[in-house]
């Protein structure tokens, strides 16, 4: 599989707080990521809220631009927002947002919002247009009849459906999805992640999903990148990652998982709240919530650490690189 | 293909036709009668008016309304209040429209540079909005007058400096918040150029509050100018404007009310009708208040 899209140094900061009488702090949101998305692959960002995962999968898709490191696109340098190139390749990548109302504007119909992207890039020759929106609609799910109406008047997976198939409109490569399933009721959200799963089948289409629920990764992800504090902690195959999570954080995420027949007893609990970015903690940013954390974890920050083709950063991991004995430790 | 465009266009027609549906309430009917009158004799006020607005009849002063021959009346030189009265619906209508419509683009376009370009654009439109809202804008417009004299496109220019930093604000904010989660970032995304996103989809989403807005300028600019005239600075006679009438006819209020009376009427309905439809158009334009 080639790789389609390689990052490598990312990092995104943003200066907040910046008034007459305070200094302004400087927050990382997304700290030295160095991702490769390789084509025909689902690949799911995990993490807790405010850990970058929605930053990084802006900045993939050349929206933001990065504060510092690089983005390659099949090869080529990824060019700045809003430059002739940039929205040419807008063509090829297409982001799914977490709030298809907002995402759409509430005084077209939806035909005219699915057939936009055409009708900017020129793809399709104006007659053409209406011919392919149809069809767009009834490859998502959305019965012809919906046309004309506005998206108010639509149910929220429907919604979904119209920012998917305005997306798709351009036959894209590449999609982000930034937690698409998260606004959506639990009976929606089955559809939208098969309608997902469908369309990479037959479309071969490339896609990050970025999410906290697990459930949904794991059922439809291919690789897992869990990120913690704007770094990433794990990463590797999604059923190694879900049936043997090296890092602490990874396996308190997946304990966290309910599943049927399984009590709570095996759940690690993480304590208190993830840490304020501005303020990261010394060493080991997860160090302050470890169970496993000593001193050493204080001090020294875990570089991201590879074993055979899975990677993890955790100074445990160097100490007891053989799994079992880590889950020894906290057992 | 033909015939399916045919039917899609007229399907689109049929649902602006039904959007603005012709079951308008009374009051609309009124407002709407009133301007479409109030046009009617902006543009034909040189055919309808019976007289010359500077043919006095001094054997015939303060007539008063009911006159044979003079149906409103006549004023202190014996002319034809209702002549009078046209031409200055023509004149305050041409100012009032004209100034509304200048501040409206003018306040509309500062705003979106303002949204599209941040950084010192906008700290340099926003600046200038704090200014023109600080400034007390009858002192300016005296001081404009006076050093350049006036004509009408002077006035209509200068009128239409007049509210302008209420659109820029509005129009900056709601493109603002359009562009970091909503509708707008989705269609930057797309690849849209920002003349389309602005035009095709911030400009319609925004209008509603803009022509509420316009509706509050449109009187605030009939009685400036009426203000300015008052004052002697606005239109000159023997030129005659609304608020120059009521100027004049103050003097004979106790004598001759009817003098003040006529263009006082003529302010309060257009003002009123101007704001009454203002507010049923947005109303009727949003599809999510249907």
């Amino acid at each position: 599989m080639s790789v389609l899209l390689q990052a490598s140094g990312l990092c995104q900061q943003y200066t907040t707080g910046k008034t007459l009488f305070k200094h302004p702090t400087v927050v990382r949101a997304v700290d030295s990521i160095d991702l490769e998305i390789r084509e025909g692959e689902i690949a799911g960002i995990v993490g807790e809220s405010g850990s970058g995962k929605s930053t990084l999968g802006r900045m993939l898709l050349g929206i933001e631009p990065p504060y510092r490191g690089e983005l390659t696109w099949r090869g080529a340098p990824m060019p700045a927002p809003g430059t002739p190139e940039w929205r040419r390749l807008r063509r090829e990548m297409q982001l799914i947002f977490q709030d298809p109302l907002a995402a759409l504007d509430r005084r077209m119909t939806i035909a005219d919002q699915i057939g936009e992207p055409l009708e900017i890039h020129g793809l399709v020759p104006r007659e053409a247009i209406r011919n392919r929106v149809s069809e767009l609609m009834g490859k998502v799910g959305l019965r012809p009849d919906q046309a004309g109406r506005y998206p108010h008047e639509l149910s929220g997976g429907q919604r979904q459906r119209v920012v998917i198939a305005r997306a798709l409109a351009m036959a894209p490569k590449f999609l982000v999805c930034d937690e698409p399933v998260s606004a959506l009721d639990v009976s929606i959200q089955a559809q939208v992640v098969n309608l997902l799963y469908d369309l990479k089948l037959e479309e071969g289409l490339t896609m990050v999903f970025i999410s906290h629920d697990l459930k949904v990764v794991r059922n439809l992800c291919d690789r897992v990148v869990v990120m913690y504090l704007g770094r990433i902690v794990e990463e590797g195959p999604a059923d190694e990652i879900f049936a043997n999570p090296r890092h602490p954080y990874t396996q308190a995420l997946v304990s966290s998982v309910p599943s049927a027949g399984r009590g709570h007893a095996k759940r690690i609990l993480l304590q208190g709240e993830p840490p304020n970015p501005a303020s990261r903690p010394s060493g080991c940013a997860f160090h302050p919530r470890c169970h496993l954390a000593d001193a050493a974890c204080k001090a020294e920050a875990p570089a991201l650490i590879r074993d055979s083709h899975r990677l993890a950063a955790c100074l445990k991991l160097r100490a007891a690189p053989n799994q079992d004995q880590v889950r020894e430790i906290h057992a | 293909m033909t015939s399916v465009e045919a039917t899609l266009e007229s399907s689109a027609k049929r649902s602006l036709l039904s959007r603005l549906r012709l079951n308008l309430p009374f009051l609309i009917w009124v407002s709407l009668l009133w301007l479409i009158a109030m046009l009617l004799v902006a543009v034909f006020a040189d055919q309808m008016r019976p007289y010359a607005i500077t043919k006095m009849d001094l054997s015939a002063r303060m007539a008063a309304p009911g006159t044979p021959g003079h149906l409103l009346g006549t004023d202190d030189l014996g002319r034809d209040v209702l002549s009078r009265l046209m031409q200055s619906i023509r004149v305050s209508l041409v100012i009032a429209f004209g100034a509304t419509l200048l501040s409206a683009v003018v306040g509309t376009g500062l705003g979106f540079l303002a949204a599209q370009f941040r950084g010192w654009v906008e700290g340099a439109v926003m600046a200038l909005a704090d200014f023109q809202a600080a400034l007390p804008f009858l002192i300016m417009s005296l001081a404009v007058l006076a050093f350049f004299g006036n004509s009408m496109v002077l006035l209509v220019c200068l009128m239409g400096f007049y509210g302008w930093e209420r659109y820029a604000r509005i129009a900056r904010g709601l493109a603002i918040s359009a562009s970091a989660q909503g509708y707008a970032g989705a269609v930057v995304q797309l690849g849209a150029t920002p003349a389309r996103v602005y035009l095709r989809h911030i400009l319609p989403n925004v209008a509603s509050t803009l022509i509420v807005s316009m509706t509050l300028t449109f009187p605030e600019i009939i009685l400036m100018e009426s203000g300015l005239s008052f004052l002697g600075l606005g239109v000159q006679p023997p030129q005659s404007s609304l608020g120059n009438m009521v100027g004049f006819g103050r003097e004979y209020l106790t004598q001759a009310p009817w003098i003040m009376l006529a263009p006082s009427f003529v302010i309060v309905m257009t003002t009123l009708s101007i704001s009454l439809l203002g507010d049923w158009l947005r109303d009727r334009l949003d599809p999510t208040l249907r």
